[in-house]
């Protein structure tokens, strides 16, 4: 039997050992089951964290990216690290907030601040629009990375089949407790593979990092490099600030903030994990190695750099060991993204419409919907399909439409209300649609202007019509809010 | 502005208003291009930099002890 296939079934086995025995010894109510009981400490809430981050996209995608576009992967680098220095201030006023109302999903957050509950739909919508493609996501990346470090022994649909079984397992049983325990050994694994692999393959391959980068220096000039034109400095500088700024709008990296014990836990996470993020700067190295030893790769053919170039290099049993941290990759975002599209599904949606529920009932239906929604992302991800690729592409614009409506709303009385906080969402997330589905950028729109100008990210015109259409509508119906809540207070009615 | 927030910006300041002008391949350090090395070195100085905020924090008593 193949090495590499026995290392495989043996790593996957142990993860699903790891998430079902994480619920040992607690009474696994929704509390518990979504955020963890609010008892993780800065370990567990790290490795959540970073959990989410290195997922199938840093095995794929970052090597990938450097393959294929060069320079501009530099701004995983840098939007990571930033996303960690807001945090420093972001997340203690949410996390108190969400302490003290007893709130265990993104949506609750907004329901609560804005005492809206039809806000809290068009939220969880949001979420589960850009979370259902990111899953797929990580379930494609499964099936490649099995399928190709199994030598073809595991066809990518028999590698998803069981990759989504596990995950559906472990997350109806023990919820965050699996993550958890499976980021442990995942974030083990992913640090010596990636740490190895990058410093390996350029001296294996060149002799040292810089002869390496000489070498494709000298047969791509330019690419190591930010371009003149189209993804340049300021698409990069573009690019960088709208993801820091959707970075903690993902509802599952948002809900995570949730299950810490106390706020000091993001404060002391901030010194560490922009260390933490240098681990892609090892897989960058060895997508940088992968272009003239692996040549030829097209376009989705890149993400294929990393594992291409390590099957050609190692023995089977080191690519069942790099397989299946790959493997982990997928495992532990994916359980993570799983539960919370449950959570906001169940709670969110399901609870408006039902609402006389008990909170076990609601947490019965979410964990009901786990393999509901498995079975969904399972039949998109061997079924494929453009919508979904689209989606994909919007997912990261969706989530960020949320940042104003919750940076506003952070002071004790939000500063602007539900009816301009509903709108500002809306119209950013109908701009993203448009703006992706009709492939406008900046240039095509104002072909006229300067190109630093035209490469800046469309994704900033969807934000400053969302911060302009919230603002306005919060003016124009200003009046309209007192009135309601002077009416709703005398009827002891419920606001929407 | 608090000292800390200034500190928090820096990073932003560094890392993204800093490309523009690094933006070229040599000199190599550390084996990396140097705008690449750029990059890195505002990531290890962001990690510095959120280490001081702490302590100025904990000093207020609110940061955690490190």
């Amino acid at each position: 039997m193949n090495p590499a296939l026995v290392i495989l079934f043996l790593f996957l086995a142990l993860s699903l050992y790891l998430g079902i025995r994480a619920q040992r010894g607690k009474d696994m109510n929704m509390e518990q089951w979504t955020v963890g009981g609010r008892g993780f400490g800065s370990v567990f809430i790290f490795l959540l964290v970073a959990g989410e981050i290195y997922t199938t996209f840093t095995f794929l995608g970052g090597s990938g990216w450097a393959y294929s576009k060069g320079a501009p992967a530099y701004y995983v680098l840098a939007y990571i690290s930033l996303a960690y220095v807001l945090s420093y201030w972001l997340l203690p006023p949410i996390w108190r907030y969400a302490k003290e109302h007893r709130l265990v999903s993104q949506s609750d957050f907004f329901v609560s601040k804005y005492n809206s509950p039809v806000l809290g739909i068009l939220v969880s919508t949001v979420g589960v629009l850009a979370i259902i493609p990111y899953l797929v996501l990580q379930f494609k990346g499964l099936g490649i990375i099995v399928s190709e470090a199994s030598y073809g022994m595991i066809a990518p649909t028999a590698a998803v089949w069981i990759g989504v079984l596990a995950v559906t397992i472990y997350v109806m049983i023990s919820g965050i407790h699996g993550s958890a325990w499976t980021a442990v050994i995942k974030d083990i694994m992913i640090f010596f593979v990636v740490v190895f692999l990058g410093l390996f393959l350029p001296y294996h391959y060149y002799g040292g990092i810089q002869p390496m980068f000489e070498a494709v220096d000298a047969a791509k000039p330019g690419f190591l490099i930010f371009p003149a034109e189209g993804m340049s400095i300021s698409w990069f500088v573009s690019t960088v600030l709208l993801t820091v700024f959707g970075f903690y709008m993902w509802p599952h990296t948002f809900g995570s903030v949730f299950s810490a014990k106390n706020e000091k836990v993001f404060r002391k996470n901030t010194v560490v994990l922009p260390l933490y993020t240098l681990m892609l700067l090892f897989v960058f190295f060895v997508g940088f190695t992968a272009i003239l030893q692996v040549p030829g790769l097209q376009g989705a053919e890149g993400d294929l750099s990393l594992l291409r170039l390590s099957m050609r290099t190692f023995d089977p049993w080191v690519v069942g060991l790099i397989g299946a941290a790959g493997l982990l990759t997928a495992l532990v975002p994916g359980s993570m993204l799983l539960m919370t599209a449950a959570t906001l599904l169940a709670k969110n949606v399901i609870h408006v419409f039902v609402p006389a529920s008990s909170e076990e009932r609601i947490g019965r239906i979410a964990k009901g919907l786990v393999p509901v929604l498995s079975l969904i992302c399972l039949y998109y991800t061997l079924s494929g399909g453009e919508a979904l690729v689209t989606l994909l592409l919007m997912g990261y614009s969706l989530v960020t439409q949320l940042f104003p409506a919750l940076l506003f709303s952070l002071p004790a009385r939000p500063l602007v209300n539900k009816y301009g906080a509903f709108a500002g969402i809306a119209c950013g997330v109908l701009t993203v649609v448009y703006v992706t589905v009709a492939e406008v950028t900046i240039g095509t729109l104002f072909p006229a202007l300067p190109a630093f100008i035209k490469d800046i990210n469309v994704g900033v015109i969807a934000l400053l019509i969302n911060v302009a259409v919230m603002g306005a509508v919060h003016v124009l119906t200003a009046r309209l809010t007192a009135s309601g809540t002077r009416a709703a207070a005398a009827e002891k009615s419920p606001t929407i | 502005m608090k000292v800390k927030h200034a500190l928090g910006a820096l990073p932003f300041i560094g890392m993204l208003g800093g490309v523009a002008f690094v933006n070229r391949v040599e000199p190599y350090v550390l084996g990396m291009p140097f705008v690449l090395f750029w990059i890195v070195m505002w990531v290890v100085l962001t990690s510095l930099i959120m280490l001081a905020v702490n302590k100025l924090d904990q000093s207020d008593g609110k940061g955690e002890k490190l």
